[in-house]
């Protein structure tokens, strides 16, 4: 089955590609034929000389970041993207949420719409859009929102994943909180669910673990590009234990998304490291599980600092209105392991019914994957993916800093001319705040 | 590509708007090396076929046959538009580019608002028209004018109503040059807050630039470069006010300090140009930097103003830009942003900056600054990775802060100094359609501005912000 990605505006087209080269870089490098053709057939198809391309869609307001991402694509050598689809404009949405999605998306959703159709005609069996975009900016997010909407009218049944990079704590659109909760209220009822990537952290990786002592964008959305491919390459799951599974996306779905009041997915990879080091670096299975879910229950986004004085209650009641400190609580969680001795790894510990909410069976909340192929040189690496109350801090951050601006009405003027109104935005801060309430209370 | 038409009016506007085309052409040529007509430049400049009539020529991608500005030229005296016309940049305007008269607005933005305004209105509406059918995607008008004279300020303010009339929905950016105290036109005052009124109330941002800021700068690179010490240190033609490299070869006076302010414009739409990591489109720099629609004035500050002949220490001199971009000295405006306080600040960089390097410096620099308690994280950050020539990297930091209401109030006790004694009113109000009460309202408005961001300035404002949070019921 293949995945249609879908990258919107800047951040998504300049990550996308990032992603794809990563997933080919990955197969191509596997010696087994069946992960390799399996990969393949999920993000590219051949054209007439049998060259690969990818099953993508780019979108952006303005032409200067697409025309970039397609000329390198080309320039590898490797794989390329399809001809005719990209749509581009002249002129970006000016970090205007607004702009975005009340003028832009609704003059271009036939061309948008057109060019995801042509793509998913392409597909034998499509197991899912995947759109890529940043929530600060105006054209991911609003025209972001707008043709996941769209997606979502069209493509009742499919499945749809958003994949929302967010921005630096200390600004870098100074209206990017208000961008954000627009975007965020309204994805979460159009999307299935929501992969997050706070810049912030994977700056710190970049800069802890991966040593690099000038951090680029290129640098960040490598990283993104690698959480994302070990999560989306192929694997064994519990459906599918002895082929590939052929829907990764329904699959991860319907095994991380049992209620639609949460719908916030975040990711933990063990190891991380600077690809220099890889080969002198020797890790044993329950190493790293074991440090693995000390980052999960402390919260912690890296395996250095963590804080290892965290446990699980042991008495559910402390859980809820009085969490017990630093202890994060999860609704799901699902591990994929890759590598060497996969078969030997347990993930055990990760089942432990204190690590979940008590109301939900305790055959739902866990599953593993796992593959014998080595991802990307790495020996052996375990993702994490959760659905927790990890997010809800830096959740919480977004809502506030967009209410202490509402509260002066500062920039709202800027909004209201393209058509929003303030009610609107009351609508969104108080489906945020029902989120934010529901995880606290988990 | 978007495109964006300048629009340069009286003497200063259009001994600004020279030096911004000659550096302009500068830029390209120094990136753009193979004589395709690319993009980048199609922005400000247009590509016409001299063998076609109808004025057409080559898209983007095909060669440079002869490069025609995005450009109306207006001037209510000959001697500067005529000289652009024997010029070295002749060849980038067509005569019908200009519009000019030959006896001045006198210093009386009366007779440029409204004498000229009114005899001038249809054709410069058609220039304009004519400009705006030549771009595919028009995003911008950039008005270049100074405050102090006639012509500038009032007939570019008049222009400016123009086109909030004719183009609603185009940016209009004012750079305009504030006379300096010592001013030599006594009207300067009068003719300033009657065009201030206009560009409070009609332009999306405005960028004021003070002619003693200018100066101090000059003379300070000046200094830099002609002690005998450092004469090996600063690199000749690597600081902002050299115009080496350029087709103009004779230094005017002004020239050099046009040169800033020609950067200033360079740097601010070096990212809708040129390609980055993180690009800024035009209409960002309204969005993010103008919260309410009145307080609409940015203060610049461009480092580094030259660079050093020899490369140590890359990093330490990377942060000192940084560092530099926030001193009184480096500002455009003469004024204190570090002791005043920002609604927002963009910090637009080009050339080989990294993401980290941002970072580092924003967490560095943001203690040492006040933000409005709604905006404490108010930064606009913006990477384009073509830096400007003779440079490795270079800084723009444009600041919505509460610091321009000294300079507007020293402007209005000027103002009220002259008014009081009516000296010279009825040289304005002898003119068709200005009446008295048009100083007073202007006065008003002024006041009313500086008291905006005077409320925002208050320590009431300063405190944390902590308005109830909507609740839930769970
Ligand atoms: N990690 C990462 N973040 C990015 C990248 N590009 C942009 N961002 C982030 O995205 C936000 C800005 O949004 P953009 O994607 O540039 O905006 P856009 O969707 O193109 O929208 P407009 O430019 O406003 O029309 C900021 O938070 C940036 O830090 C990228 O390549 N990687
Ligand atoms: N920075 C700078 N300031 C200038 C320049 N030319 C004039 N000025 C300043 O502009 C003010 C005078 O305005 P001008 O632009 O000469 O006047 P004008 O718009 O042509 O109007 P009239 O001459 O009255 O018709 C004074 O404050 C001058 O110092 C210039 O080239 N550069
Ligand atoms: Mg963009
Ligand atoms: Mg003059």
């Amino acid at each position: 089955m293949s995945v249609v990605t879908v990258q919107l505006g800047q951040c998504g087209n300049q990550i996308g590609p990032e992603v794809l080269s990563t997933v080919y870089e990955d197969s191509t490098g596997a010696h087994a034929r069946t992960y390799k053709e399996c990969s393949y057939e999920r993000f590219f198809r051949e054209d007439a000389e049998g060259a690969l391309v990818a099953r993508a869609v780019l979108i952006d307001m303005e032409p200067k970041v697409i025309a970039q991402t397609i000329a390198k694509a080309s320039g590898s050598g490797k794989w390329r993207y399809g001809e005719k689809s990209h749509f581009c404009q002249k002129q970006g949405s000016g970090n205007n949420w607004a702009n975005g999605y009340y003028v832009h998306g609704p003059q271009h959703k036939d061309v948008v719409e057109d060019l995801v159709r042509r793509e998913v005609e392409r597909c034998d069996r499509l197991a899912g859009i995947f759109a890529m975009m940043s929530v600060a900016g105006g054209t991911g997010s609003g025209v972001g929102t707008y043709v996941t909407q769209c997606l979502r009218d069209t493509y009742p049944h499919s499945f749809i994943l958003n994949h929302l990079t967010w921005p630096y704590g200390t600004g870098e659109v100074i209206v990017q909180n208000y961008n954000s909760v627009l975007t965020l209220s309204r994805l979460y009822t159009l999307s299935d669910a929501l992969v997050v990537h706070e810049n912030d952290t994977v700056h710190k990786i970049c800069s802890q673990l991966m040593n690099i002592k000038h951090i680029s964008v290129s640098d960040l959305n490598k990283v993104i590009a690698h959480q994302l491919g070990s999560m989306l390459q192929p694997a064994y799951t519990t459906d599918s234990p002895a082929h590939y599974s052929r829907n990764p996306i329904g699959e991860m779905l319907s095994s991380l998304v049992c209620h639609p009041e949460y719908k916030l997915l975040s990711m933990l990879n063990i190891p991380h490291m600077a690809q220099t080091s890889l080969e002198y670096s020797a890790y044993t299975w329950p190493g790293l599980l074991k440090h693995l879910r000390q980052m999960l229950i402390a919260n912690a986004r890296m395996e250095e600092g963590i804080d290892w004085k965290v446990c699980v209650p042991s008495n559910r009641a402390e859980g809820g209105r009085n969490p017990h400190v630093g202890f994060n609580r999860s609704l799901s969680n699902l591990l994929i392991l890759r590598g060497k001795e996969v078969s030997s790894a347990d993930g055990g510990a990760f089942k432990e019914s204190g690590l979940y909410v008590p109301w939900l069976p305790a055959d739902g909340t866990f599953h593993t994957w796992h593959s014998p192929v080595p991802f990307s040189g790495y020996e052996k690496l375990a993702t994490l993916i959760s659905n927790n109350q990890s997010l809800l801090n830096p959740l919480d951050n977004i809502v506030q800093k967009a209410w202490n601006m509402f509260a002066s009405r500062a920039y709202i003027h800027q909004y209201t001319k393209f058509g929003i109104s303030e009610d609107d935005f009351l609508e969104s801060f108080t489906m945020l705040e029902q989120i934010l309430s529901s995880y606290t209370h988990l | 590509m978007t495109h964006s038409v300048i629009i340069q009016v009286g003497q200063c506007g259009n001994q600004v708007g020279c030096r911004f085309w000659d550096l302009a052409l500068r830029e390209h040529a120094h990136v753009n090396k193979n004589g395709v007509y690319d993009e980048a430049l199609s922005s400000f400049f247009r590509n016409v076929d001299p063998r076609r009539s109808d004025g057409g020529g080559g898209a983007p991608g095909s060669r440079i046959t002869a490069l025609k500005a995005r450009a109306v030229l207006i001037d209510m005296e000959e001697g500067v538009l005529s000289q652009v016309l024997s010029g070295p940049l002749q060849q980038l305007f067509s005569s019908t580019q200009l519009i000019s008269n030959s006896y001045g607005s006198g210093n009386n933005w009366a007779v440029g608002h409204h004498t000229y305004g009114s005899v001038y209105h249809e054709q410069i509406v058609d220039q304009i028209r004519r400009a705006a059918e030549h771009c595919d995607c028009l995003q911008c008008f950039f008005l270049i004018h100074s405050m102090g004279g006639g012509t500038g300020s009032g007939l570019g303010t008049f222009v400016l109503r123009l086109l909030e009339d004719e183009f609603p929905d185009v940016c209009r950016i004012v750079t305009a040059v504030y006379p300096s105290a010592e001013d030599d036109v006594i009207t300067s005052p009068y003719n300033s807050v009657l065009a201030m009124r206009e560009l409070t109330e009609h332009a999306h941002c405005v960028l004021p630039v003070e002619n003693q800021s200018l100066m101090d700068i000059v003379s300070k690179i000046q200094l830099m470069s002609h002690s005998s010490k450092s004469v090996s240190v600063v690199k000749k033609d690597c600081t902002i006010i050299s115009g080496k490299g350029g087709v103009s070869k004779s230094e005017k006076p002004f020239d050099a300090m046009n040169n800033i302010v020609a950067n200033l414009l360079l740097s601010i739409t070096s990212s809708s140009r040129f390609e980055g990591s993180l690009n800024v489109d035009l209409s960002e720099i309204t969005m993010n930097l103008v919260p309410f629609p009145r307080l609409h004035y940015l203060v610049s500050s461009l480092t580094p103003l030259y660079t050093l002949a020899d490369v140590n220490v890359p990093t330490r001199r990377l942060d000192q830009m940084f560092s530099d971009a926030f001193s009184k000295e480096h500002q455009l405006m003469t004024s204190d942003p570090r002791r005043a306080m920002y609604l927002a600040c963009a910090l637009m960089l080009r050339g080989n900056v990294h993401m980290s390097d941002l970072r580092r410096n924003i967490q560095r620099l943001r203690p040492t600054l006040k933000f409005v308690p709604w905006n404490q994280e108010g930064w606009k950050t913006g990477v384009c990775s073509v830096p400007p020539v003779g440079h490795a990297h270079s800084l723009l930091a444009l600041a919505n802060n509460t610091c321009v209401r000294a300079s507007f109030s020293d402007l209005r006790d000027r103002f009220t100094r002259l008014y009081r004694k009516k000296a010279h009113l009825h040289h304005y109000v002898c003119v068709d359609g200005m009446e008295v009460s048009g100083f007073t309202e202007a006065l008003h408005s002024l006041s009313d501005l500086i008291e905006q961001y005077d409320t925002l300035a208050t320590p009431s404002h300063t405190l944390p912000l902590n308005a109830p949070r909507l609740s839930i019921a769970t």
